[in-house]
């Protein structure tokens, strides 16, 4: 009787695990039978052109980064996914967008040039000025968000705050649909950081451009992801965002208000959000109700690839699938308007093979 | 008076768990509240601590009403907890469970002063202080969860079974430690199972029974008193 409870309790496992398998060889021998092919068969590309490819993957991949961490720091805390969080970016490049079409509405002539409006005048400080109202903007959403939203659901069973982040998503978008109509804007950059403008550097004698907005972007990113990274580590704020993580009632016996550092969670989320939402308009140039759904989708398959609720996981799941789905359609050969399906095999296969992720286990009691 | 507890009613949904309960605590007292499994004694030391709203009841601190007081509140006035099981942030290092007691003190020069102090009180925590305070052995544990509660220099101490999953040595330490705490000032609330331990060190006892109190009075007496004997000093 025993051994057979155990039997049928064991076949339908193993079974699972031949499918996996098969699964898994079938893609990895076509994925390296198309890498191989492409790389010295066909040789289709040259070094200049893997370059590239490999610059675009870092900038878009950098972006991802920061709005990956804003799904792993609230799966972090509060055990849910912020469907919502790609239109906090959304929120993000719109209030960037309106600081910057202002500044180029205010004149700011010189004898040279009459016609200089202000944002091309101190195009430093309007860029500085798009991320901060860009970043605040979204950082506000991030708050309205959980107090509006999620809060009264925190003790509500799992399925009801997912389902309201998702209605809070789909109100947002039309919202802004609404208040600003649903046409394609324009994303007013500076002259100085016009968009396709940049160095150019020979590889492989070919010229590679290294746009301005790009590196911009690359470095912002960077070092926002270090100081966030100091941000948890080093100071009291972050030291009560693990404790809270990890266990709410103690850390309330400790003086911690809790719902004010899941207020800050969120916050920070916008943030880092909101300044990506900047970037992806300062460097991809259009502006509309529904841009922060395919960022969010891939921030939070990001996120997984790099296990949810594991920081350090969340910018590494970025810049990888960054790379991935900017290199992926060339070097498997198919046509590129495939690399939002790379993407999503990559949560698939994720999700099936390495459910923790590539940093590995965000076990109950280490989430952040 | 320090802390005052009148007709103290909590419940669980449709469970009673405390069916109105006095218990009184004076300033520098070792207060001992031993009673078995389920008797409600963490659910009296949660609701001081403001982790469990009551039906009804009253409880002062220092002459104040503390119900309905958040208990990040109720932390500022000087009451802290030492949950049941230690409850150690396990992947924050020693040093940093030792910050988070000091959550509320901003004095950067106090709060250094009070970790050399915890230091030199349990100078096995200053050895491991980088370490995560998951990795500490259960004694040491209860070690850092004592250290990191008097971190916060509380004026009431309330322990949850500080002796639990102990070794009869390391209880011994555990509560010299208490009693050298309660003598430098601080006043302790202290819940256990191990009855002679904590009557041991109290000045008074209180003993709990499904959710209401049923003895009471000097821990001395206590102990010999024959029903405590037979239901929770082994006969």
């Amino acid at each position: 009787m025993t051994a057979l409870s155990s039997v049928s309790f064991k076949t339908p496992q193993l079974v699972a695990r031949i499918i996996r398998s098969v699964i898994g060889i079938i893609v990895v021998v076509w994925a390296a039978m198309r890498i191989y092919n492409v790389l010295f068969v066909n040789q289709a590309y040259g070094l200049d052109t893997w370059v590239r490819f490999g610059i675009t993957g870092l900038i878009i991949g950098g972006m991802y980064a920061l709005i990956a961490i804003g799904y792993t720091l609230v799966y972090g805390i509060l055990g849910m996914i912020n469907f919502a969080h790609g239109e906090v970016m959304m929120i993000g490049t719109f209030g960037g967008y309106f600081v910057l079409e202002a500044l180029a509405a205010i004149p700011a002539p010189t004898l040279a040039n009459p016609d200089l409006n202000f944002l091309n005048a101190q195009p430093l400080l309007s860029i500085l000025l798009a991320f901060l109202a860009g970043t605040l903007a979204a950082s506000l959403m991030g708050y309205l968000l959980e107090k509006i939203a999620y809060r009264p659901l925190r003790n509500a069973p799992r399925l009801a705050p997912l389902i309201s982040a998702i209605g809070a998503s789909i109100f947002l978008q039309n919202a802004v649909q609404l208040l600003f109509s649903p046409q394609l804007r324009d994303y007013t950059n500076p002259d100085a950081l016009a968009r396709g403008t940049g160095w150019s550097i020979e590889i492989a004698g070919s010229q590679v451009l290294v746009t301005y907005t790009g590196v911009l972007s690359f470095v912002l990113s960077i070092l926002l992801m270090v100081g966030l990274y100091v941000l948890v580590q080093k100071t009291r704020i972050g030291r009560a965002m693990r404790a809270v993580a990890q266990d709410k009632k103690t850390a309330a016996l400790m003086g911690v208000d809790v719902d004010a550092v899941i207020s800050q969670t969120f916050i920070i989320s916008g943030a880092l959000a909101g300044a990506a939402g900047v970037m992806w308009g300062i460097h991809n140039g259009l502006v509309y109700y529904f841009l922060g759904f395919i960022p969010g989708i891939k921030a939070f398959t990001a996120a997984v690839l790099g296990g949810i609720g594991n920081i350090p996981g969340a910018m590494l799941g970025g810049l990888v699938l960054g790379l991935v789905e900017s290199i992926g359609p060339a070097a498997l050969g198919i046509d590129f308007q495939l690399k939002d399906v790379i993407a999503f095999l990559i949560l698939v296969l994720v999700l099936i093979f390495r459910p923790s992720g590539l940093l590995g286990a965000a076990s109950v009691e280490e989430k952040l | 008076m320090m802390l005052e507890i009148t007709d103290l009613k909590v419940s669980y949904g449709a469970i009673q768990a405390l069916r109105g309960i006095d218990l009184t605590l004076n300033e520098g007292e070792i207060v001992a509240l031993i009673g078995g499994n389920g008797a409600g004694k963490s659910t009296t030391l949660q609701t001081i601590s403001g982790l469990l709203k009551p039906v009804s009841g009253s409880i002062r601190f220092l002459g104040d009403e503390i119900i309905g007081v958040a208990p990040q509140e109720i932390v500022a006035r000087g009451i802290i907890h030492v949950p049941e099981g230690r409850r150690i942030f396990s992947s924050l290092t020693v040093e940093e469970n030792l910050e988070m007691g000091a959550y509320l003190q901003r004095d950067k020069i106090a709060k250094q002063r009070t970790l050399e102090e915890a230091y030199v009180r349990f100078p096995r925590l200053k050895e491991r202080r980088k370490q995560a305070g998951g990795t500490l052995s259960g004694g040491e544990q209860q070690m850092l969860a004592i250290a990191r509660a008097i971190m916060a220099q509380p004026k009431l101490l309330l322990l949850d079974e500080p002796s639990m999953g102990l070794s009869p040595v390391l209880v011994e330490q555990i509560f010299d430690i208490i009693e050298s705490i309660n003598d430098q000032g601080t006043s302790i609330l202290l819940v256990e199972q191990n009855a002679q331990m904590a009557l041991s060190i109290a000045n008074r006892g209180y003993v709990l029974e499904t959710g209401g109190i049923v003895l009471s009075g000097e821990a001395e007496s206590l102990l010999h008193d024959p029903m405590v004997i037979e239901a929770y000093l082994g006969g």
